[in-house]
């Protein structure tokens, strides 16, 4: 049974057709990264799989249950995501905000428990974000917030994690800090991940399988190198580009010619 | 937020009790002043004699401690109902009456003391609530049913639009309406503590007390909520149910505080806000500490009201507005415009 798997589906906003007959599934815990052009699905594909949108038609499934049989707490303690960033009107404490990650934990409770504040710090303490959980959210740079986001995430302690250019706002060390930590939780702990990114070469380093979208529609799915052609890119991007092989690791590494 | 603390059970319960003794000693202070000074001593023999006792006790206990727990129970009710608004709608200037529930109640009010309904018992009371409970539909219906009511500026829109055709509607009132009405009326306008009786502040207290608990349980949706609605849904909220809660609890506690005492405006915008800034966003500690001061703060704006020009009466808002407005302005410059 797949852990993540959209079948025949299809999704539009009122004069646009975002997404249409998707299929594909994820069989064991791994990274996909999902890339494509903007505009041809990624994000709301995401949405799907964590069931803030549902399809027209088909079905986005999860352990193959249908996203829309979850109860909104069931689908949180399974499914987290990682916006690319949250505007917050009121002030709270970033630890404040990794507290809210254990809400579909907590059932009727009011106040959080010893556990709770373990299993932030914890989470905090993996970002690399607790020098500052006593700090304002909003006053935090960018790319704190994002790893105060990231902590967020993972104290839901989900099965799946969905990350929307969650590394965009991330300094070099903090990246490799991050990508080292997501493939760890998937070894360790079989979390699922799902990237949605625009870096090509940071996919295909990092992925075990990508998907490549294309005006909503499946273009391919597989191993980077599968994946990561010359002539699928310059159909799917078109652009010019060139694919040789990373010399420090095998990986294809895309040039792009302007 | 000056720095931070963990909100806790014990946390909530200690500023809550802080704030419960201040809310105590400023209705002492309440029911001592007046136009026959009353010393903390005499209100001591007064509460030991009671519910016997003279002239003195007479209006302590019938006119000063009414009016004083009615004052409370209102100044709690819209800060508390502040408190959601500011929440569900994200904006720190929304205030108990962006749905519009002030025009439509006063409507209400307004059409009761022309058509003399005021002869009835709680004839114009009656009609004001119905008016604000028909704005809120009204409101909802305007931000295009249940799918506008989950984007976060229909409902404001809807609230400011449905409000601005309510207040014409009022003018035209005000000016066809002969000099005593026009009096009652403006007094209502501009909110007016004077009126209740028992049995109505009885009636309000329950709500608020029913209205709070409900809300109370909702306290880490609403901090969800602040988040926005679409992280509120990933993190494990029904918006759907939770929203629909909210709303009816805090226009419910609007309705019945604008129904008994009138339009007093401020103190559902300005409380959250002070309470915000000296004890942090979380809801679980904003709630109670929302409604104990705004109480106290209501109790002692009403005081003012009473005593400042005596023996004549000021409405009550006259004192909150003139209080409230220049507060803000405070607060806008010291924070650099937000």
């Amino acid at each position: 049974m797949s852990i993540i798997s959209a079948h025949d589906l299809s999704f539009r906003y009122t004069d646009k057709q975002v997404l249409e007959s998707l299929s594909f599934g994820v069989d064991t815990p791994c990274l996909l990264a999902v890339i494509g052009p903007n505009g041809s699905g990624k994000t709301t594909l995401l949405k799907m799989l964590n069931a803030t949108l549902f399809p027209d038609s088909g079905s986005a499934r999860i352990r193959g249950t249908d996203t829309r049989r979850f109860s909104r707490r069931e689908m949180a303690r399974l499914v987290a995501m990682v916006p690319q960033e949250m505007p917050s009107v009121f002030e709270f404490a970033a630890e404040e905000i990794v507290l809210m990650g254990r809400f579909p934990h907590q059932g009727y409770r009011l106040f959080d428990g010893k556990k709770d504040y373990r299993i932030v710090h914890a989470a905090m303490e993996k970002t690399n974000s607790l020098p500052f959980a006593r700090a304002r959210f909003s006053e935090l740079s960018a790319g704190e917030r994002q790893r105060v986001l990231i902590a967020r995430a993972l104290a839901q302690e989900p099965e799946i994690l969905l990350l929307d250019e969650s590394t965009v706002y991330l300094d070099l060390k903090h990246q490799a800090q991050f990508l080292s930590l997501i493939r760890e939780l998937n070894r360790e702990q079989g979390l699922t991940v799902v990237f949605v990114t625009h870096d090509i070469n940071l996919a295909a380093q990092n992925a075990d399988q990508i998907l490549l979208l294309y005006k909503g529609k499946k273009y391919a799915i597989g191993a980077p190198a599968e994946v990561l052609t010359a002539k699928n890119i310059e159909e799917v991007y078109d652009v010019q580009v060139g694919i040789d092989q990373n010399p420090h690791n095998g990986s294809p590494r895309l040039t792009l010619f302007a | 937020m000056k720095s931070y603390h963990r909100v806790t059970l014990s946390r909530v319960l200690g500023v809550s009790a802080l704030l419960f003794l201040l809310l105590v000693a400023a209705s002492l202070a309440a029911l001592g002043t007046g136009a026959v000074h009353t010393g903390f001593m005499e209100i001591l023999q007064a509460l030991r004699d009671f519910p016997g006792g003279g002239a003195q006790n007479q209006i302590l206990f019938s006119v000063r401690l009414p009016r004083i727990f009615f004052a409370g129970t209102v100044g709690a009710s819209l800060s508390v109902a502040g408190v959601v608004f500011q929440a569900l709608l994200r904006n720190p200037l929304a205030d108990p009456y962006v749905l519009g529930i002030s025009g439509g109640s006063a409507l209400g009010a307004i059409a009761g003391i022309i058509l003399g309904a005021g002869a009835f018992f709680a004839g114009v009371p009656f009609l004001a609530f119905s008016g604000a409970l028909v704005t809120v539909v009204l409101v909802f219906v305007v931000a295009g049913g249940p799918r506008g009511v989950f984007m976060d500026n229909s409902l404001l829109l809807a609230g400011v639009v449905v409000n601005s055709f309510f207040s014409a509607a009022i003018l035209f009132c005000l000016s066809v309406v002969d000099s005593m009405e026009l009096r009652s009326i403006s007094f209502w306008l501009m909110g007016d503590l004077s009126g209740a009786a028992w049995p109505d502040i009885g009636v309000v207290f329950l709500c608020l007390l029913v209205a709070f608990v409900v809300l109370y349980s909702q306290a880490r949706k609403l901090n969800l909520l602040v988040q926005g609605q679409e992280t509120a849904s990933q993190l494990g909220v029904n918006i759907k149910s939770a929203k629909y809660i909210m709303l009816t609890a805090a226009s419910l506690l609007t309705a019945m505080a604008v129904s008994l005492a009138g339009i007093i405006g401020f103190v559902g915008m300005m409380v959250p806000h002070m309470m915000r800034l000296m004890w942090g966003a979380d809801h679980r500690l904003l709630l109670p500490a929302a409604a104990l001061f705004g109480a106290l703060l209501l109790i002692a704006a009403d005081t003012l009201a009473r005593t400042i020009l005596a023996p004549a009466e000021l409405p009550v808002g006259v004192i909150t507005a003139l209080c409230g407005a220049p507060y803000f302005i405070f607060l806008m410059r010291r924070r650099g415009g937000r």
